[in-house]
């Protein structure tokens, strides 16, 4: 188990390092820094000027070189400039001072500066993720309960009438991806076309302060498209757990059937849901971004779309390495849950 | 010109009886769903004469009476679209007069339907699909969407106005509303006009073309590439399968969104990145092609060469000139012989979803591989001395047909799904174009002044992959049935 978390481990970093360096390099390729060079600088610099701009700030070092600097395995470039200041990775293209480190980068804890915030990336990274973490954690009280308790129902009797329009329910949900189902609830419930404005189509105000009527529509829409998911899943394990021979014996023992769903098969026909939601993340990461961006709630998503659309360079590496490590832990979690759970496994 | 309203004069009837059986049908799957859960189970009773009695009592006529309510709903719903055709301009509201138009899609649905249901004997898994209602639905869905493409696409039909066109004065205008000159175009914006006082309703009827065109394509490629890479990870495994899934766990542990953002913004499109990726992902149906016919045509070389140039000089041609771009850094092939030019919006559009797309399919196939290799007609097939290519692609690929095909379904509306996103963010494709995701992030903006324009595409959108989802679960039920 030690080893097979350790080698698990293994290729979580090397995948890690795969992923920050693909983002590292597309957002470092020459015509995005020179849209950066434009922006910082001025827009009308001429190749030459964007060219020493560029030079002075360390960006024309070869990728590997500054990579490594960004990851803080090779110290943080300190280069006289041809305008003559000296410019230091460590202390933000200052001027290096007695104090400046020598090594600057993720594993120090330096994430750099965002070139849109204003601020560094670190903290932008914490508040975002504060905010996109309460919304999650409602989604999460809200899907995997709905979720499991229709898969179950589903899955308790299979063919049944229950089962089939449960079901169709669960593929109308994974069919409308949040970007249908926002708009549509939105324009049902939060103008008065259909003169059902019972929530606020906004979600900015609950940033601040999360109540039912503003908060309502985004948990919503990110919980439906997750939940058809699960549900589904859940109901393909329940219904093998409800064929199981185990199940027949406490059938023919007379077992009431209620006792015989809660009791018998519920514990094991949850096993497999449960990888199942874990491996959901990834996936809920992406209705956060559609969802923040349409709520317009200013969490992690809409963090990475402002980054993503304005090449903000460390802030949306900064968002990759929060977000593949998101992925990358959730997978690890449920491979090892599973393992817990599943006896069969734990004990061979 | 006076504005429509939504049903015209057939609503005073048809309305309320619609609603209510409606109203009466939800209530009573509701109640059969409570019901359902304390009914005692379904208990087969032998009645005198040899025949066999389902369940009976409350649940067992509920359900009865559910099943004629919702053939009643459905022949109602057809009644509104029949009696509209026949109704003179105006009388039948505007969803009267949207049924009007889409009447070339209507006729191809019934023609479609009542050959299929003819010979479904005949037509093997197809047929068989016309056995269950959820697989029906599905099919129509995706149907409607299907011929709606076509006879835009090709015919230039069921649009009212030019999808460019504005109109002034129609600006945000809600839906029915007359247009200025009305003796010179069709009379009304059906759906309203959008906040550049377009026409909403042609815009979603243009919008199918671009997604049935883009989504279909789009996957086949993603399967040509999981197919040709899947197979040999699974069939040899070892280091190579290692590596492949390395690779393809990298692209899927990649959150889609950031991406799209990464591959799709005019400074790497500038690069010429996706030019390259496209070079690289376009060669699979080649190698595919390729390797199908020289695996089964091995040992007849005259025939197998004949077969070979018949298939891949076209693809090739198709290739080249697809690839090659003027002004791309990838300018191989000459202007004279470049067949079709891809606005470069599309290409990049394209790409990224065949990108993201395929590693999942690729986890499919391999397991499916590794499965079928332990099969004794493989292991025939190893002792008759067959190559391995011939095994893969000609006894391991048929063999696992069923699931890709419902995958195949599936993946087409998630693809669908992807291209909406692209589009919710105005990546790739331009802003005026009327496919369904633009068009949605276009009315999202002024969603809660205006909500009409956002709706309809969302609502094409959601009904085409709804139909596609459903279409895959009516064929795996089918499918699992022998």
């Amino acid at each position: 188990m030690g080893l097979f978390i350790l080698r698990r481990l293994g290729v979580m970093i090397l995948t890690a390092l795969c992923l920050t360096f693909i983002v590292f390099w597309l957002t470092n390729l020459y015509p995005n820094l020179e849209k950066l060079a434009k922006t910082q600088g001025n827009f009308r610099m001429s190749d030459e000027q964007v060219e020493t701009y560029l030079g002075n700030r360390g960006y024309t070092q070869s990728l590997p070189v500054k990579y490594g600097q960004w990851l803080g395995v090779l110290p943080g470039y300190v280069i006289e400039g041809t305008d003559g200041d000296t410019r230091a990775r460590c202390e933000n293209h200052g001027a290096p001072t007695e104090d400046t480190p020598t090594f600057c980068g993720i594993l120090q804890g330096e994430w750099g500066f965002s070139t849109v915030f204003k601020e560094d990336v670190g903290g932008i990274v914490a508040t975002r993720l504060g905010l996109t973490g309460k919304l999650m954690f409602w989604v999460m009280m809200v899907m995997v309960p709905g979720a499991l308790i229709i898969g179950v129902l589903a899955g308790m009797r299979e063919g049944s009438r229950t089962d089939r329009s449960l079901s169709s329910i669960s593929i109308l949900s994974t069919a409308t991806p949040e970007y249908v189902s926002g708009v549509i609830l939105i324009a049902v419930f939060a103008t008065p076309l259909f003169g059902m404005q019972y929530f606020k189509g906004t979600a900015t105000s609950a940033m601040d302060d999360a109540t039912f009527n503003n908060f309502f529509l985004p948990v919503i829409t990110i919980a439906l498209y997750g939940m058809g998911y699960i549900a589904r899943m859940t109901r393909a394990s329940m219904t093998e757990v409800m064929t199981a021979q185990y199940i027949r014996t406490a059938r023919l023992k007379g077992v009431s059937f209620p006792n015989i769903v809660m009791k018998h098969a519920l514990r094991n026909a949850l096993i497999a849901p449960f990888t199942v939601i874990m491996l959901q993340f990834p996936w809920l990461l992406n209705g956060v971004v559609i969802v923040e961006t349409l709520f317009n709630y200013k969490g992690f998503g809409w963090t990475l779309v402002q980054a993503a659309s304005n090449n903000d360079i460390e802030l949306l590496l900064g968002v990759s390495v929060v977000s593949v490590f998101v992925v990358l832990i959730t997978q690890l979690i449920s491979d090892i849950g599973y393992v817990f759970l599943n006896p069969r496994i734990r004990i061979s | 010109m006076d504005p429509l309203t939504w049903t015209g004069s057939l609503g005073s009837i048809l309305v309320p009886a619609i609603t209510i059986t409606a109203a009466v049908f939800v209530a009573g799957i509701i109640l059969q769903l409570v019901m359902g859960l304390f009914a005692p189970e379904v208990k087969l009773q032998a009645n005198p004469d040899g025949t066999l009695q389902g369940r009976g009592g409350l649940l067992g006529r509920l359900e009865i009476y559910n099943g004629w309510l919702f053939l009643l709903l459905v022949a109602l719903i057809a009644a509104f679209v029949v009696l509209s055709w026949f109704m003179p301009y105006g009388e039948a509201g505007i969803l009267g007069e949207m049924s009007k138009r889409f009447l070339p899609v209507w006729i191809a649905l019934i023609v479609t339907f009542a050959l299929s249901i003819t010979f479904k004997r005949k037509l093997g898994l197809y047929g068989k699909l016309f056995d269950s209602t959820i697989g029906m639905i599905g099919f129509g869905l995706v149907m409607f969407w299907v011929f709606t493409a076509i006879f835009v696409g090709l015919f230039d039909m069921i649009g009212t106005h030019d999808p460019l066109q504005q109109i002034s004065g129609l600006k945000n205008k809600t839906p029915g509303e007359p247009v200025p000159e009305p003796d010179t175009m069709f009379p009304h914006y059906l759906l309203g006009g959008d906040n550049l006082a377009r026409d909403i309703f042609t815009r979603m009827v243009e919008g199918s073309v671009i997604v049935m065109v883009i989504a279909p394509l789009a996957t086949l490629f993603a399967f040509m590439v999981g197919i040709t890479l899947g197979l040999p990870a699974g069939y040899y495994g070892g280091k190579l399968d290692t590596v492949l899934s390395f690779l393809a766990n990298l692209i899927l542990a990649f959150p889609v969104i950031l991406l799209f953002y990464l591959l799709v913004t005019p400074e790497i499109v500038a690069t010429g990145l996706p030019n390259f990726l496209a070079a690289f992902l376009f060669v699979f149906p080649l190698i595919f092609f390729g390797v199908l016919i020289n695996s089964r045509y091995r040992s007849q070389p005259s025939k197998n060469t004949m077969l070979l140039a018949i298939v891949l000089i076209p693809l090739a041609v198709l290739y080249l000139s697809v690839v090659s771009e003027q002004g791309s850094p990838l300018f191989v092939w000459p202007n004279a012989l470049d067949l079709i030019s891809i606005p470069g919006g599309i290409l990049v559009v394209f790409v990224s979803v065949v990108f993201v797309n395929s590693p999942t399919v690729f986890r499919i196939v391999r397991g499916l591989a590794l499965d079928i290799k332990t099969r004794d007609y493989v292991a025939a097939a190893q002792t008759r001395g067959e190559g391995t290519w011939y095994i893969m692609l000609w006894e391991i690929l048929p063999n696992a047909r069923g699931p890709l095909i419902v995958d195949f379904c599936l993946r087409i509306g998630y693809t669908t799904i992807l291209l909406g996103t692209l589009g919710f963010f105005g990546l790739g494709l331009p802003p005026e174009s009327p496919d369904w995701g633009s068009t949605i992030n276009e009315g999202r903006k002024l969603l809660l002044i205006y909500a009409h324009p956002a709706l309809p595409p969302a609502i094409a959108l959601l009904s085409l992959v709804l139909g596609l989802n459903l279409l895959a679960d009516g064929l795996r039920e089918e499918s699992l049935k022998d």
